[in-house]
């Protein structure tokens, strides 16, 4: 079953009809890490938003557990946990008040996961959310938004402020969630962590889908990233069709290539080499190929 | 309920200080009538040496310091004042405080309705704003009843201006809430509700001086204007009407744009 579907959905922001985004379709699957890319400003947010109705959309629809969005929002939510980008707080409240305010919207009782992450997290729950840093607002925000094992998981941006021993922890947490059973969207501008945890990645660029594709074929089908060194290196050789961003420098050649690679290996046994290195191009270098 | 028990927590603090607040000045008040009603030949004479119109500004015409609740009402109009800036501030931050604090997207990502949000924080506002009426009713009945000195009072028309006062602080929170689902972005709670209550005060005031009786129609502080209540006895009954309708309006219209609301970041 797909748990979210989304139809040509569409939004428009205002009178003076600023692009949200534009006739995004895709669907998550039950059970995966479904990652959502792309720079700050392309309608990432914009998207989770309307899947939480904190906005309309202006055309097409967004469905989650089979149910729409906006019609069936609150019976949606009691089972969407949802980290949102910004921290937030209400003045002067400690950290378990506002804890056990977000446990009171939900039917199932909460309290003994909330001091299970509460303690992963090592979170202080005695302290006011006003004097906490930013990256102890954002393990609030986690907290707040798992407290109730829901069946769908919404992050937006959610490492940001985070050390990088706490994002570990946080994405064993999600790793966790997710083998029990939960699905996970999961928005980010950072590649690498993304490319460490989802299934399935789409690639949103000036609020458009513009690529959906399992990361393993992404990067496997896609280009391999090929670095030769040695001593006069003929690169104009290597200037064949599939072949990418070619340079020269300090003795060795790099590029990209898709194709055939026994017509590489060919290529490269013509030369005389010190090392050759072919690997997989991160999904840094597949993004920056796509916004181009 | 917990939505509702979450706001009153929220606002407690500032109703017991706006309590006090309005405690004290209608004791201060009513503290020195006695010693100003002893002189009251005197006073009413000096007050009628002033300009008509800076009288009608503070809706002292024909009013009589001598008695009672003649005095009561100069003090009440005060405490009007304060308590519409109250009311405005509960109003105008009601949904926007969510936005500019960015809990709105903690809290509408709950498993609730918006309906339901509405309806719990204006309830918290209300019983906010109660347990402030509370407290006029109250000080104004002990401090009338020690400094009146042996001069008697009408009780009916004390609680007319008693009542009067929620009813008075449900437009302006009503109004609050609605102008600011109206605006994008609501940058500043404060510079609104002094604007909205100073305005309606400053409209009330003009009007009397220009005699524009147009003016009556919008501000509640012609509504309800402490001096008429205490001169007739009774409410003037079509703008208490008036009164209450916009109130209404402003509640339904609320429920209406807040449902519809594209609630946004602050950034």
């Amino acid at each position: 079953m797909s748990i979210i579907e989304v139809n040509h959905l569409t939004k428009y922001y205002g009178k003076a009809k600023a692009r949200g985004i534009v006739d995004v379709s895709f669907n998550v699957e039950e059970g995966e890490i479904f990652g959502f890319i792309g720079p700050n400003g392309a309608g990432k947010s914009t998207t989770i938003r309307l899947f939480l109705s904190l906005i309309y959309p202006s055309s097409g629809t967004a469905k989650i557990f089979g149910k729409d969005c906006i019609q069936f929002g609150p019976e949606i939510r009691q089972e969407i946990g949802y980290l949102p980008s910004e921290v937030f707080y209400y003045e002067g409240m400690k950290v378990l008040d506002l804890l056990n305010y977000s446990a009171s919207f939900y039917k199932k009782d909460c309290s003994k996961r909330l001091h299970e992450l509460a303690d992963i997290m090592e979170l202080d729950l005695t302290r006011r959310i006003d004097d906490l840093s930013y990256g102890n607002k954002k393990k609030v925000g986690i907290v707040q938004g798992l407290l109730h094992q829901p069946k769908l998981i919404i992050l937006d941006e959610p490492t940001s402020g985070l050390d990088p021993l706490m994002q570990r922890k946080f994405f064993d947490l999600i790793r966790e969630e997710n083998e029990r059973g939960a699905t996970v969207f999961f928005s980010s501008h950072i590649l690498g962590e993304v490319q460490k945890m989802c299934n399935r990645v789409a690639i949103i660029k000036e609020g458009s889908i513009i690529n959906i594709q399992d990361i393993k074929t992404m990067q496997q089908d896609n280009y391999k990233k090929i670095r030769i060194a040695g001593n006069g290196l003929d690169e104009t050789r290597f200037e064949v069709a599939g072949v990418n961003n070619l340079e020269h420098e300090n003795g060795s050649i790099n590029f990209f290539f898709k194709g055939d690679i026994n017509l590489m290996m060919r290529l490269i046994s013509e030369q005389e080499v010190a090392d050759v290195t072919i690997e997989e191009p991160t999904l840094e270098e597949i993004f920056m190929h796509y916004y181009e | 309920m917990n939505i509702y028990k979450h706001e009153f927590k929220m606002n407690l603090r500032s109703a017991i200080t706006w309590s006090v607040s309005a405690a004290i000045l209608i004791f201060l008040m009513m503290s020195i009538f006695s010693s100003m009603a002893a002189d009251a030949e005197l006073l009413n004479r000096t007050l009628q040496q002033m300009p008509q119109e800076l009288l009608t500004a503070f809706g002292m015409t024909n009013i009589d310091m001598s008695t009672v609740l003649g005095f009561y009402s100069f003090a009440f109009l005060f405490c009007q004042v304060c308590l519409a800036i109250q009311a405005s501030n509960y109003g105008f931050a009601l949904v926007s405080i969510e936005e500019s604090e960015m809990t709105a997207d903690f809290l509408l990502a709950k498993p609730v309705k918006r309906a339901t949000i509405l309806t719990s924080k204006l309830l918290a506002a209300l019983t906010n704003m109660l347990i402030t009426n509370v407290t006029v009713w109250v000080v104004s009945f002990v401090a009338i009843n020690t400094f009146r000195d042996g001069r008697t009072y009408d009780t009916n028309t004390l609680l007319l201006l008693l009542v009067s006062l929620i009813i008075f602080q449900l437009f302006f929170l009503s109004v609050g809430v609605a102008i600011s689902l109206l605006m994008k972005r609501v940058r500043s709670v404060t510079t609104l509700s002094m604007a909205l209550a100073f305005g309606m005060y400053v409209l009330s005031a003009f009007g009397g001086m220009l005699g524009k009786d147009s003016l009556d129609l919008i501000t509640p502080f012609k509504h309800f204007e402490p001096n008429a209540i205490v001169t007739n006895g009774t409410y003037d009954t079509p703008l208490v009407v008036l009164n209450v309708a916009v109130t209404v309006v402003a509640i339904v219209g609320s429920y209406m744009l807040y449902e519809k609301r594209n609630v946004h970041t602050a950034v």
